[in-house]
Order: C-alpha cells, then structure tokens, then sequence
C-alpha cells in the first residue's frame, strides 16, 4: 500500500512520476500551439510558404543534429548510472549539457539575424508562430540544461548509485522531451509546406 | 494548539469574518441597485457600494491569509513566531487603516479624498480595485512587509518545509506585484498593461501558492497522509500554476492596445489554466480517500475538499468559458465575467480561508474540534453559501449570455442600458440568491455560538 515513488517509478515510467505530469503538460501546450499553427497556416499557405524561405535551414538541421546527438549522450549518462558509475555518467552528462550550449549559441545567431532584419512577433503569423514556438523551446532547452547541471554537480560528488537513480531519469526524461518537441517543431516550421 | 503564538491568528480570523459580513451586505445593496437604480442614492451611490464591496472582499483574505500563515507557520516551524508583538500591532494598524479607508469611500467624495490624501504627489486612484488612496497604499506595502518578514523570520530560524517555502514565496510575490499599483503611466495601454499585473499576477499567480500551501497544510493534519506525497503535489501544482498563470495575464490583453499576438499567447496558456485547479481536485479527494485517521473536525474535511470543487469551477470552468480570445470578443466585460468574478473569488479564495478558520479556530479556542451540533451548523452555512454563490453563478452567467446576443450579436444590436432592462429577471433572481447566501452567512457566524461537549485533543 505504502510504494515509495522509487519502486512505483521504476515499475511503470522511469524517473519520478512527478515528471511525467510535467511533460505531458508540456505536450498539451506545444501541441495546442502546433495545431494552432497548422490552422492558421491552412487560411495563410502563400504568407506561410513565403516567409518560411527566409528561415535559414542549415542551422535548424545542425540543431537537429546537435540535439539528437545530446540526446544519446544522456542515455549514455544513465546507462552508466545504472552500473553505478557516477563519474562516466557525469561526463556523459556534460557533453549533453555543452551539445545544450551549442544548440544555444546557434539559436541565439538566428534570433539575431531576425531582429536584425527588423522582424517581430507584430510582423505577421507565420514569424509570431515562429518566434513564439521557437523562443518557448528555447527557454526550455535553458531550463534542461539547468536540470542536467545539478544532475552533474551531485554524480560528481558520487550522489547515485545503481540502486538510486530516479534524479538521473527524471532529468533525462525532460531532456528527451526538449529534444522530441524539436523533432516536431523543426520540419514543422522549418521545412513543410 | 502547539505554540502559544499561534494564538495571534485569532483576531486576524475574527476580523476576516467581520469584514466578510460587511462585504456581504454591501453586495446585497449593489445587487438591489442592478434593478432599484436609486437605492439609498444618493447617501451610498452604485460605484461607492461596488468600491466597498471589491475592497472589503480583499482586505477580508488578506486577514484570513495573514491568520492562516500566524497560525501554520510556527506549527510547520516547529517554532515560536518571530515576533507575536508585531503581528498584533501590525493587526491593529490593517484594522484601523481599513476600517478608515471605507469610511472615507462612504462619508467623503472620491474627488476631495483624492485630494485630501495626496493624490496630486503621486497619481494612483481612480483605477478599479485600486482606489485605495495613497497613505492606504503605502499601509498596505508595510503592513505586507511587517507581514512578510515575521513569517520569513520564523522559517528562518525552524524547520523548513514545502509548505512554508511556498507560502513564503506567494506572500513575496504578493508584496512584490502590489508594488505595481503604485505605477499609473499616463498611456492608458501601459496603464492596464501594469494594472493586470497587480490583479491579474495576485489572484491568477501568487495568491495562488498561497492557497496551495494552506489547503497542503489542512490536508496533512486532517488525514495524516505522508507530508511527503502531500508536499509533491504541491510543487506540481504550482508550478503548473505559474507556468499558466503567468503567460496567461495575456488573457486581458486581447484588446487594449497591446501587440496581436497576445490573442495567440493568452489563449494558449490561459486555456491550460484549469489544469492546475482540476489536480488540485484530484488531490484533495485522493488525500481525503487515502486517509490515515479521522479527525473529528468533519467540517475542515468539508471545507478544504468544497475549495477544490469549487476553485476547479469557478476559477477553471468559468473562467476557460470566456478565455479564449474568439469567444471573448463578444464575452468580455459582460456579466459573465461577473459571474466567474464571483464563482472563482468564492471558490479558491473564500474557501480556502473559512477551510483554515474552520480547522484552527477550535484549536485555537482549546479543543481538537468544535461539538456536534456546531459542526452540523458550519456543515448547513457551506452548503447554503456554496449552493448559493453557485446560483448567483448561473444567474449571472444567464445575464451574460442574453447581453452577449442582444449588444453584440443580434442583426439589430440593442443599446447597453436597453439590454440591462431585458436583463433584470436575473438581477432579481441574483439578489435572491444572495439573501440566501446571507443567510448561510449569519448561519456560519451562529455557529460560533453553540455550545455542547466538544471533542478534547487525542
């Protein structure tokens, strides 16, 4: 009767369930702006298909690559906590979190180059779906990467085991949920039209 | 009860109930003037009644929320108050300055208070909800502060929970975004741009944790459930909370003057606001289900599970109803706000408060709980107001409905005071249910009053 969240987590969903309203909140709110996006798109497509030539493609593709890649690391990271092995699981970790701080710094370029070109969110739907979404999944990316650094701070100091590891799930599960919302969001605005 | 100077919290609650009994009465006046325009004109005119009504309602919880956190916070603590000295003085002064201000509404012109009381120095009356004048203000900052600091220094010193870090956080912020009351831009966009984020910020953002953290509170002592699943839902629930509520303030910039994509904003994650309101819900029910023991106090049960039901509909439901910026195009400013005004207010916050004093005031009077026949009392006054303000809901929610059609969508558009008239079979019906909600009122306040064998501490 009295299931610690520990075994219950590991029996069903990995990580403390706690995350898992979290992510599906999340979900709500993406997918409600993504289908958002998909109606005003349909009453818009020429405003749409115009203004999406203007995206720079090359850097949303390196960003796909890039989150992808620190997905893996992070499964990497948590197989290795789960052998107990704090330190390779903190490396691992913070090749995540610095591939995090690319996907940054190239989002960061973009953003720039919008502003610069006096584009905002007033310019017309697409860029304010564009900013929106975008500037959302950024800030989210921000916030895993803060997550992914406490995780790191206290494996470094040997604070898993392979018995107690639930933080590590928990932090990745969030993680692979900042890189899955931009696996949808990156052709969705990017490329289909 | 635990710690002596949790013995504070006994005049804040009384004066809560006082205040809430004034706030009544002078929605009943108001509700009168809906459908009889000269009603005590021109000794309380219409926007006099609805000043004093608005701002008893808040300077009310503010008393219960300053009781409730005297009372939970050297019990959470484990400690004596900071300063019991402090709390009592700071009591007198919200009292007088409160009692004061409404007097001034009541006996003196806005123009000449304004004029009286320093609004030439520095601009911040006239704004709904905010008409308090300046030194008001001012009192209200130190008395928050004076507040503030008390219960943070008792964190400080005991144990730290959950509960205590949220409630602390709910009542900075609270002190925080008032300071927004005191910017008035003489652009009237940035105007209600800010205004929201005294209101909008305090009953849809921080009072929010503060309602979190006392149901949490009332929650673990009546069903002894682990402190520890209580404290998870907590966090979940109001970081859900801040995460809607904050980008949802877009929800009033629709169409004041800010940037279109508010619409798209406000919408989304306003729309996701309820979600937070429906946990809390789901929580309470759980934690009342999973119950480890049976408190005797089955009308603090009642209360805290009544709070989750009804903030889910007041503040979720009713509020979802016209948030979406399509819908409130035709919807805003109608009585349907009205009507999620009064659900939502009475719901989350009433509730949460009379939830509180029902739990500590017996404790604080020496006994675990009140007797039988006491209780069966508060049982009746919940159902009464409750079902009542429910109804006074509806009715308003009527009301809004036929002036949404005929001001705004008919083919042949009737003029605003027109429609009121078309409209008043459900003013009528309201005040009907408002006397009742009186009556649930005075019920509650008997309650008081009974006497019997009341149940001694386990």
């Amino acid at each position: 009767m009295n299931h610690s969240s520990a075994t219950l987590s590991q029996e069903d969903l990995p990580g403390d369930f706690a995350i898992w309203i979290f992510i599906f909140a999340e979900m709500l709110a993406f997918g409600v702006l993504f289908v958002s996006y998909a109606f005003t798109r349909a009453q818009n497509i020429e405003l749409f298909n115009a203004s999406q030539l203007t995206l720079n493609r090359t850097s949303g593709a390196i960003n796909t690559l890039v989150l992808i890649t620190s997905s893996y690391f992070v499964v990497r990271g948590v197989e290795a906590i789960k052998r107990g092995l704090n330190q390779q699981c903190s490396h691992w970790l913070t090749g995540a979190f610095l591939l995090g701080g690319v996907f940054v710094g190239i989002k960061m370029v973009e953003f720039q180059d919008k502003f610069a070109a006096d584009i905002t969110m007033s310019t017309n739907n697409f860029y304010m779906f564009y900013l929106s979404l975008t500037f959302f999944h950024f800030m989210h990316v921000l916030m895993g990467m803060v997550i992914l650094a406490v995780i790191i701070m206290k494996a470094r100091h040997g604070g898993y085991s392979a018995h107690d590891y639930v933080g590590v799930e928990t932090g990745a599960s969030f993680w692979h949920m900042v890189d899955f919302l931009w696996i949808i969001l990156f052709p969705l605005v990017y490329i289909i039209r | 009860m635990k710690y002596t100077s949790q013995a504070v919290a006994k005049p804040y609650f009384i004066a809560a109930i006082a205040l809430f009994l004034g706030q009544i009465l002078f929605g009943l006046i108001m509700g009168l003037q809906y459908v009889v325009g000269d009603f005590l004109f021109p000794a309380i005119p219409f926007n006099v009644a609805r000043m004093v009504h608005t701002n008893l309602l808040i300077v009310w919880l503010l008393f219960g929320f300053m009781g409730a956190s005297y009372y939970l916070i050297p019990e959470e603590s484990e400690t004596e108050l900071y300063s019991p000295k402090l709390a009592i003085l700071t009591f007198w002064i919200f009292l007088v300055a409160g009692a004061v201000t409404v007097l001034g509404y009541l006996l003196v012109p806005y123009a000449s208070l304004a004029k009286w009381t320093g609004n030439d120095l520095l601009n911040t009356m006239g704004r709904e909800f905010l008409e308090q004048p300046l030194p008001t203000k001012v009192g209200i900052v130190l008395v928050a502060l004076s507040w503030l600091f008390n219960i943070v220094m008792t964190v400080l010193k005991g144990r730290k929970t959950a509960i205590s870090l949220v409630l602390s956080l709910g009542m900075l912020g609270l002190a925080v975004f008032f300071l927004f009351s005191f910017y008035n831009p003489v652009n009237l966009v940035k105007d209600k741009f800010y205004w929201w984020w005294v209101v909008h910020l305090w009953v849809e953002g921080v009072w929010e944790l503060i309602l979190g953290a006392m149901l949490a509170f009332v929650l673990i002592k009546v069903t002894g459930v682990d402190r520890e699943v209580i404290e998870k839902w907590l966090y979940v629930i109001i970081t859900m909370t801040l995460v809607t509520g904050i980008i949802g303030t877009g929800h009033h910039y629709y169409w004041i003057g800010t940037p279109a994509y508010w619409q798209w904003w406000g919408s989304i994650f306003s729309a996701l606001e309820p979600i937070p309101f429906f946990m809390m819900t789901v929580f309470a029910f759980n934690m009342v289900n999973k119950r480890r023991r049976e408190h005797p106090n089955k009308a603090a049960v009642l209360w805290a599970l009544g709070t989750s039901v009804m903030a889910f509909l007041g503040a979720g439901l009713w509020g979802f109803l016209h948030t979406l910026a399509p819908v409130n195009y035709y919807a805003h400013g109608t009585q349907l706000t009205a009507a999620h005004g009064h659900l939502a207010f009475y719901g989350a916050y009433a509730l949460v408060v009379l939830t509180m004093i029902s739990y500590a005031m017996p404790i604080l009077r020496g006994r675990a709980a009140n007797p039988e026949r006491a209780q069966i009392m508060e049982m009746w006054s919940f159902w009464l107001m409750t079902i009542a303000m429910f109804f006074i809901a509806l009715f308003l929610t009527g009301a809004g409905i036929v002036q949404i059609w005929l001001q705004r969508i008919s083919v042949t558009p009737m003029s605003f005071m027109a429609v009121q008239d078309q409209i008043s079979i459900f003013y009528w019906a309201r005040e009907g249910a408002g006397l009742v909600f009186l009556l649930g009122l005075l019920l509650y306040i008997g309650s008081f009053f009974v006497k019997g064998k009341s149940h001694a501490f386990e």
